[in-house]
């Protein structure tokens, strides 16, 4: 098949047409928009850099940004000891190795937003319940305020993506070859120097891969925001991409919204681009 | 010694899995009591087990015609997301290029963009072409999920030795025909992966649809739970059978293909 033949268009169109119209040409416009004062039906004036100073003034934006950046950072710390634990606990020679996989992987095949609403359950009526039979006053009240909504968000983040982390790293432990463990163990090799000179440096893609993957989806989180705490108390708990949200649909600042959303796709690349880099990296190294 | 050491671990592991599973038999004892006995106790099994939260919350989901949406939905999206994007990355596998690279890198880079970051262009253009529907949903499923299916299916292709093409060539098979009955079927392992892929992300997207869909009759799941829960927000034990009753086909979908599923998505990730 050559570029010039007509079945190769033929085999592309249907993608070309469809990832042109639904991402391209929504990029580029809302590239160009963010530039003007557009309404959503109007184009507007053109105004220059002016949506991206304000948002740099905009002290909601900014906290949101700030609360999705320590939401992220801690997530992805929990997310990934957690998954790591469950990895090394499912890979060990144990009988129940596969129903337990079964078990900690289960979260994730359902929606985030489902996720949120069983979790605002156990917050607001377990929690308070437990609290009162056990006389714990910090059980009760939960997602009321910034904090417990924050540590709401994270517990609820842990427990759904540990088991998709673990599925991860298990790949890479089940990858290791055993002939290599074993002949440092005969060499006389440690636990421990077994773990460091071995094991570690043969799961270190997990770790950069696991990272990555945590760092982004927490980054980018709106369902489960949207159904345990929908940023409130007071838009305190409102991350980037449901302010973004708000400012679009519920304030109709569309230009505006848009520049906010030009910043978010900034970041994001850039985190994604930080991934590739590394990997680039450790492939020359390698 | 190594023997009590795997004791010790499987039981830290079973606890942990119960611990997992809390959620799950909170949510489900739940969602059998009365709003009273819900108040009293929410830790332990009910005094009878009801179905009358249950009733209540299948007419008010109208499950079965919201059942139906999601898996019309899914079902075309991910058919049309596989056939699509296993041609592509068949063409561009097999005329190596500057056109076919810079496709490519274009498909590739289409994954760093959040979807915020399109969202509000897309609803205008679309709903100015009066394409805020269901056609128009699925065509954007095609549009995002091509990408990362087109990524796996090009990978795969890598491996397939371009002398089965010519073979197939000098018997008289035609592009097409090269491609559906020697290339796709050969592709049957990763386009597993691809389709359980886009499944879990389509049968469980909410933000999407709750943009595109706007009549009545034509939610999804996650939609029409949204709304659902806002109404019964108070209702403890309505919602919680209706959230019981919304992770029913997940949980049936999980018991038939787990392995398939687990592996689908490490491969995905990993890759």
């Amino acid at each position: 098949m050559r570029t010039r033949d007509l079945s190769y268009w033929l085999f592309l169109a249907p993608v070309l047409l469809a990832l042109g119209l639904v991402v391209v040409v929504p990029m580029v416009l809302g590239l160009f928009y963010s530039f003007t004062a557009w309404n959503g039906i109007q184009t507007g004036e053109f105004v220059g850099f002016q949506n991206y100073i304000n948002l740099f003034k905009d002290e909601r934006f900014l906290d949101s940004l700030w609360f999705t950046t320590k939401f992220s950072v801690v997530s992805v710390i929990l997310i990934n000891f957690i998954g790591l634990s469950l990895a090394l606990i499912v890979t060990s020679k144990i009988k129940t190795s596969s129903l337990l996989r079964t078990t900690f992987f289960m979260p994730n095949l359902i929606g985030g937003l489902i996720l949120g609403f069983i979790w605002q359950f156990i917050f607001l009526k377990v929690f308070a319940s437990v609290g009162e039979a056990v006389g714990m006053e910090s059980l009760q009240a939960w997602l009321s305020t910034t904090e417990t909504g924050f540590w709401g968000l994270v517990i609820l983040m842990s427990w759904q993506m540990a088991g998709y982390i673990m599925v991860i790293y298990i790949a890479y432990l089940e990858g290791l070859p055993n002939e290599l463990i074993e002949a440092a163990e005969i060499d006389g090799a440690s636990t421990i120097q077994r773990f460091r000179y071995i094991i570690f440096p043969l799961v270190a893609p997990a770790f950069t891969v696991s990272m990555f993957l945590t760092l982004s989806n927490t980054f980018k989180l709106y369902d489960q925001n949207l159904s345990l705490t929908a940023g409130g108390p007071y838009n305190s708990t409102e991350m980037v991409a449901m302010e973004i949200f708000k400012t679009a649909f519920v304030q109709n600042a569309f230009a505006y919204a848009q520049a906010k959303a030009i910043i978010f796709f900034l970041i994001v690349a850039v985190i994604a681009l930080v991934q590739v880099y590394i990997n680039k990296r450790r492939e020359v190294e390698m | 010694m190594r023997n009590r050491w795997n004791i010790k671990v499987e039981v830290l592991g079973i606890l942990l899995a119960i611990l997992w599973l809390l959620p799950f038999y909170l949510m489900f004892v739940n969602s059998f009591k009365s709003k009273k006995e819900i108040f009293l106790d929410t830790t332990s099994p009910p005094e009878a087990w009801s179905f009358d939260n249950y009733i209540t919350a299948f007419q008010e989901l109208d499950f079965l015609r919201t059942l139906f949406n999601s898996l019309l939905i899914t079902v075309v999206s991910v058919v049309l997301i596989v056939l699509f994007s296993a041609m592509a990355a068949y063409a561009l596998s097999r005329a190596k290029s500057k056109i076919s690279t810079f496709l490519f890198f274009l498909f590739v880079s289409a994954m760093l963009i959040p979807f915020q970051s399109v969202m509000i262009p897309l609803v205008t253009v679309f709903g100015q072409f009066d394409m805020l529907n269901r056609g128009g949903l699925i065509f954007m499923y095609i549009g995002f999920g091509a990408s990362l299916s087109i990524f796996l299916y090009h990978g795969a292709l890598n491996n397939v030795p371009k002398s089965l093409d010519e073979a197939a060539k000098i018997d008289g098979a035609n592009r097409w025909q090269v491609f559906w009955h020697i290339i796709f079927p050969i592709l049957k392992p990763i386009t597993v992966t691809v389709a359980i892929l886009n499944i879990i992300w389509i049968w469980n997207d909410y933000l999407l649809p709750s943009l595109v869909i706007n009549t009545t009759g034509s939610e999804t799941i996650p939609l029409k739970m949204f709304f659902f829960f806002g109404e019964y927000t108070k209702q403890w034990h309505l919602a919680l059978a209706g959230l019981t009753l919304a992770i029913i086909p997940v949980i049936i979908f999980y018991f038939f293909a787990q392995r398939s599923i687990i592996k689908g998505v490490s491969d995905g990730a990993v890759k």
